[in-house]
C-alpha cells in the first residue's frame, strides 16, 4: 500500500518497476523452461551478464540520490560499491576452505603464496554469512560517515567536494594494490566456488543471484523514493538548489547530508556485494576513479533526479559499451566520449528528460 | 705529463742513479731501452734485472705494460735458442709465444725450449711501483683515477712516496683526492698511535667509503683507546656530513617530483583556477604535447636535442589550438555549471585518447632523451644530481617564470585576472571576455602541451599518460589554492618532497596514499587550499 503512494506521482517509476517486474519473471523462464537451442533461449552468460547491470543499475540509483537530490558530485561512489564487493569476497573467498589450490582449510590461497601464517584480525568472521551481509553495509556506511562528518562539517563543497572524493577513491585504489594490505593485492579476490552452500556455477544459483539483484534494485529504488518523497528528501533538495539559505532557516545541512551520504555509500556496497558472485573476481581495478566517472555518466545520460532515469542510463550505456566493445571496439571510445559531450551540451536533464519533454508537449 | 714526472728533480736523481749503466740507451729510441732491458734480463743477477725493469718503467712504450705484468706473472721467457724474450702462454704441454717487443706471435713451442725469467719479492714489489706509476702517469685522467683508486688500501712505503711524488704535479681534482684518501688510508695504519691521531685528524668529514670502512676498524680498536675515541668521533662527524647529504638528495629528488607535479598541473590552475572550468581533458592535452615530442623526433631522427626543442613551441601551438577548439565549440556553453564542465570535458578526454590510439598506436611510443640529459652532476661521492632531473627543474622554473610574467606584465594577463576576479566589472570596462576565455583557455592548454614536452622525456608515451597525471594535478591546484600560481608552485613543491620524504620508510605507493589522506584532511581544515584567492569573486 505504502508502495503504491510512493509511487503515485512517479510514472517512470512504475513503468520502470513494472518491467523489472517483467523481466524478473521471463528471464529465469526463459533460461530454465525453454531447452536450449529454441531461440527464445536465454543463455545463462545473459542471465549473469543482465544481473550485471542490475548492480551497476542499484548503483546508478545510490549515485542519483547524491547528485540529482542533493546536489554532491562524488567522484567517488565506485569506492564503496568496490568495498562492498569486497567483503562479499573476503566471504566468498572463506568458503573455498580447503579447496584452493594450497588446500589451506583457514587461510585463502594468496595468503598461503605471501607465506603468511594466521588470518589477519580484519578476516575474522567473513565465514559467517551474516557477518559479511553486515559488513557489505557497515563498511562502505561507516567511510561515508566519517569522510562526510569531516567534509561537510567544514562545508567542503562542489568541485572540491568532488575531487576530493575523486581522491579518496584513487587513494583505497592504491592501497588495495598493496599486498601488504592482506586484500590479495593485485589479483584481488577470486577463484570463488559457492555461496550459501549453492554453486556459482550452476544455472539456478546464477538465476538466484539476478533475482536477488532485481530484488535489491527495486526494494533500493522504493528506499530512494520514500527518501525524496519524505520531508528529508524535499528539504535535501533545498540544500541542493540553496545551501546557505536553507541553513540559514534552520536546517542542519550537514545531518542530512550526511545521511543521505551515508545510506547512498551502504546502497553502493550492497550493489557491490551482489555484482561480485556474478562476476567472480573483486580486484582493485573497481576502485579507478574511472569507474566512479563513468557511473556519474550513466546518472547524467539517464537523467537527473528522477531515479529511474538512472537506472535507465545505466543500462543503456552497458548494453551500449557491450555491443560496441564486441562489435566495433574502436569506436566506443569515440561513442561513450561524444555521448558525454552531446548529452551535457544539449540533454541537460537527460534521456529520460527528452522524453518528459514530449510527454509534457503532448 | 709524464715528461714533467720524470722531469721531477728527486725522483729523476734517484733513477739515474739506478741506471748509470745504461746511460747510452736512454738518449735512443723506446724501443732500445727495450732491446738493453731484455739484455739485461738475460743475466743471473736480480740487481741486473732490476735495472732492465726501471728502464722498461720509464721508456714509455706501448709494450712496457704489457711485459712488466707478463713478468709479475712469471710469463716471460728467454728463448733458449735465439735469447729472444717472449711472452708465453700455456696450451696443453706446449707454450703459445708472443714476441715481448712486437707482440708478433711466434707460434707455439715446447716448454724445454723456453726458460723463465726469475723474479724474487724485492723485484716483485719494484715491478707493482712500476706498473702503478705507469698509470698514474697516463695521460687519461680516468686511468689515473683507476690505478689510484685500485691501490688504495694496498699501497707500501714505495708507493706511497711515488703518491706523494705524483701529488705535487697532479691537476686532475679527482685524481688527487684519490691519492690523497691513499695516502690517508695508509696513514691510519701506521704502526705509531701519534701518526693515527693525526691521520684521523686529517680525514674528518672525508666521505669515502674506504675510510669509513677504516675508521669503523679503528674505533673498535681496544690496544689505544685515545685513537678509538678519536675515529669514533671523526665516524660521527662523517655520518653527520652523510646525513645532510643524504637530506640534500631527498630534496633534490622531492623538489624534481614536486617540479613534474607543478609543470602538470599549473596549465590546470589557469584554466580551474582562473576560469573555474574543470577540465578533466587536461591531462589528455598533456599527452598530446608528449606525442608532438614524439612526432617531431620522428620527422628528425638524428637530431633529438634540436627537435626536443622545437617539440616546445609546437607542443605549445598543438596543445593550445586543441584547447581553443575545445572552448569555442563545448566549454563555453557550459560557463558557470563547473560540473557539467567535469562531464563534457572527461567525454573529450576520452575522445582524445582513442584518437591517439586510432591514429597512431594504441602502445607507447619510445622518445628517446638527447646526450645531454643523460648522466649526473657529481657534487661527491655520496650526492650525484641526474641531469634529467636537473633539467625538469630548471624546465619547471622557466616555465612558472614565463606564465607569471604573462599573466603579470602583458595586457593579456592584465584581462584574464580582470576576468577572473569578477567577470560582470571587467565586461563593463570593455573587456572581450568571451575572448579572453578562449585565449586564457588556449594558455592553459598550452602550457599542459609543455608539461607535455618534459614529461615525454621522464616516463613513457601513451594514450594513458594523461590519465595518470590528472589526478595528481588537481591534487596540487587543490591543495595550493584554485586561482594562484604561488599557490600550485609552493603545493606542488612541497607535495613533491612530502612524498620523498615518506618514500624511504613507507615505500612508494603507501607514500603517495598517505600525501593523499593529507590533502583530504587538509581540504578539511583549510577549504580553500593553502594561498585562497581573494577577491569579490572568491565568496560565491
Amino acid at each position: 500500500m505504502n508502495s503504491l503512494n510512493l509511487l503515485k506521482d512517479d510514472r517512470g517509476g512504475q513503468i520502470f518497476l513494472g518491467l523489472l517486474l517483467l523481466v524478473a519473471i521471463v528471464v529465469p523462464v526463459l533460461n530454465l523452461a525453454v531447452s536450449e537451442g529454441h531461440p527464445l533461449h536465454l543463455s545463462t552468460y545473459t542471465v549473469t551478464l543482465t544481473g550485471k547491470y542490475l548492480t551497476y543499475a542499484l548503483l546508478a540509483v545510490a549515485v542519483d540520490l547524491v547528485w540529482g537530490y542533493l546536489g554532491i558530485l562524488s567522484l567517488g561512489h565506485a569506492a564503496f560499491f568496490a568495498l562492498g564487493g569486497y567483503a562479499m569476497g573476503m566471504y566468498l573467498m572463506r568458503q573455498i576452505g580447503d579447496r584452493g589450490v594450497y588446500g589451506n582449510p583457514e587461510l585463502p590461497d594468496f595468503m598461503v603464496f605471501l607465506n603468511w601464517q594466521e588470518l589477519p584480525w580484519f578476516w575474522y568472521g567473513f565465514d559467517q554469512f551474516w557477518f559479511a551481509a553486515l559488513m557489505v553495509m557497515l563498511v562502505p556506511g561507516l567511510l561515508a560517515f566519517v569522510f562526510g562528518w569531516l567534509a561537510f562539517r567544514s562545508r567542503v563543497t562542489g568541485v572540491y567536494l568532488s575531487i576530493i572524493t575523486q581522491a579518496l577513491t584513487y587513494a583505497l585504489m592504491l592501497a588495495f594494490f598493496r599486498n601488504e594490505m592482506g586484500f590479495g593485492g593485485n589479483n584481488g579476490l577470486t577463484d570463488f566456488k559457492d555461496i550459501l552452500g549453492f554453486s556459482l556455477q550452476s544455472d539456478a544459483t546464477r538465476i538466484g543471484l539476478f533475482l536477488a539483484s532485481a530484488a535489491a534494485l527495486a526494494l533500493g529504488y522504493l528506499a530512494c523514493r520514500l527518501i525524496v518523497t519524505s520531508r528529508l528528501g524535499r528539504v535535501a533538495v533545498a540544500v541542493r538548489d540553496a545551501e546557505n539559505r536553507t541553513r540559514f532557516i534552520g536546517y542542519k545541512v550537514e545531518r542530512i547530508k550526511l545521511a543521505i551520504f551515508t545510506f547512498s555509500a551502504v546502497l553502493s556496497g550492497i550493489a557491490g556485494a551482489l555484482y561480485v558472485p556474478q562476476v567472480g573476481i573483486i580486484n582493485p581495478g573497481e576502485f579507478s576513479p574511472l569507474n566512479s566517472i563513468e557511473l556519474v555518466i550513466w546518472v547524467a545520460i539517464g537523467g537527473r533526479a528522477t531515479l529511474y532515469g538512472a537506472v535507465a542510463g545505466a543500462l543503456m550505456v552497458n548494453y551500449g559499451k557491450t555491443y560496441f566493445t564486441a562489435a566495433l571496439p574502436e569506436m566506443w571510445l569515440f561513442a561513450l566520449g561524444g555521448l558525454f559531450v552531446l548529452v551535457t551540451l544539449f540533454l541537460p536533464r537527460g534521456i529520460t528528460g527528452l522524453l518528459r519533454r514530449k510527454e509534457a508537449a503532448a | 705529463m709524464r715528461h714533467r714526472l720524470w722531469h721531477h728533480p728527486a725522483l729523476s736523481s734517484l733513477l739515474l742513479l739506478l741506471t748509470w749503466l745504461c746511460m747510452p740507451a736512454m738518449a735512443d729510441e723506446d724501443s732500445a731501452a727495450l732491446e738493453t732491458a731484455f739484455e739485461l734480463f738475460q743475466s743471473k743477477s736480480f740487481d741486473h734485472k732490476a735495472e732492465g725493469i726501471e728502464l722498461i718503467a720509464r721508456s714509455g712504450h706501448e709494450r712496457s705494460k704489457t711485459i712488466l705484468e707478463a713478468l709479475l706473472k712469471s710469463r716471460l721467457f728467454i728463448k733458449r735458442d735465439d735469447k729472444q724474450i717472449v711472452i708465453g702462454e700455456k696450451l696443453g704441454k706446449q707454450y703459445r709465444i708472443n714476441s715481448a717487443l712486437a707482440a708478433e706471435n711466434l707460434g707455439t713451442i715446447k716448454k724445454r725450449k723456453l726458460k723463465k725469467v726469475g723474479i724474487n719479492n724485492n723485484l716483485r714489489r719494484q715491478i707493482r711501483t712500476a706498473l702503478a706509476t705507469i698509470d698514474l702517469s697516463h695521460p687519461d685522467p680516468s686511468v689515473r683515477l683507476e690505478a689510484a683508486q685500485s691501490m688504495t688500501g694496498k699501497t707500501d712505503q714505495a708507493s706511497l712516496d711515488l703518491f706523494r711524488t705524483i701529488l705535487k704535479l697532479e691537476q686532475d681534482s679527482k685524481v688527487r683526492e684519490a691519492l690523497l684518501n691513499a695516502l690517508a688510508i695508509a696513514q691510519l695504519d701506521a704502526p705509531d698511535p701519534q701518526e693515527r691521531l693525526k691521520a684521523i685528524d686529517q680525514v674528518a668529514g672525508n666521505l669515502d667509503p674506504a675510510i669509513r670502512a677504516k675508521l669503523a676498524h679503528l674505533e673498535q680498536d681496544k690496544n689505544y683507546p685515545e685513537v678509538a675515541q678519536a675515529a669514533k668521533r671523526a665516524l660521527d662527524s662523517i655520518e653527520f656530513k652523510l646525513q645532510i647529504f643524504s637530506v640534500l638528495e631527498t630534496l633534490f629528488f622531492g623538489v624534481s617530483l614536486g617540479s613534474v607535479l607543478v609543470l602538470a598541473a599549473i596549465g590546470l590552475a589557469i584554466t580551474f583556477g582562473v576560469m573555474g572550468v574543470i577540465n578533466m581533458a587536461h591531462g589528455e592535452l598533456i599527452m598530446l604535447g608528449a606525442y608532438t615530442t614524439y612526432l617531431i623526433q620522428q620527422l628528425l631522427p638524428d637530431y633529438t636535442g634540436v627537435s626536443l626543442l622545437i617539440s616546445i613551441p609546437a607542443a605549445f601551438v598543438v596543445s593550445g589550438l586543441v584547447g581553443i577548439l575545445i572552448e569555442r565549440t563545448v566549454i563555453r556553453f557550459l560557463y558557470g555549471r563547473p560540473l557539467e564542465t567535469l562531464l563534457a570535458t572527461f567525454g573529450i578526454s576520452l575522445i582524445l585518447q582513442q584518437l591517439v590510439r586510432t591514429l597512431i598506436s594504441p602502445q607507447n611510443v619510445p622518445v628517446s632523451n638527447p646526450e645531454w640529459m643523460s648522466g649526473a652532476l657529481e657534487i661527491n661521492s655520496v650526492l650525484a644530481l641526474t641531469y634529467n632531473r636537473l633539467y625538469i627543474i630548471l624546465f619547471c622554473l622557466l616555465v612558472f617564470i614565463a606564465l607569471f610574467l604573462i599573466l603579470k606584465r602583458t595586457s593579456l594577463g592584465l584581462q584574464v585576472r580582470a576576468v577572473s576576479q569578477n567577470r560582470d566589472m571587467a565586461r563593463a570596462m570593455g573587456v572581450r571576455s568571451a575572448r579572453v576565455d578562449a585565449l586564457t583557455f588556449g594558455l592553459g592548454s598550452g602550457i599542459a602541451g609543455v608539461a607535455g614536452v618534459a614529461l615525454s622525456q621522464l616516463t613513457n608515451v601513451g594514450p594513458n599518460l594523461g590519465q595518470s597525471y590528472i589526478i595528481d594535478s588537481f591534487m596540487v591546484v587543490v591543495f595550493g589554492g584554485v586561482g594562484n600560481l604561488w599557490g600550485t608552485l609552493v603545493g606542488g613543491l612541497s607535495l613533491g618532497v612530502a612524498n620523498k620524504i615518506l618514500e624511504p620508510w613507507s615505500g612508494a605507493v603507501l607514500a603517495k596514499i598517505l600525501v593523499l589522506v593529507f590533502i583530504i584532511l587538509f581540504i578539511q581544515k583549510r577549504p580553500r587550499g593553502l594561498f585562497p584567492q581573494k577577491g569579490r569573486a572568491a565568496g560565491d
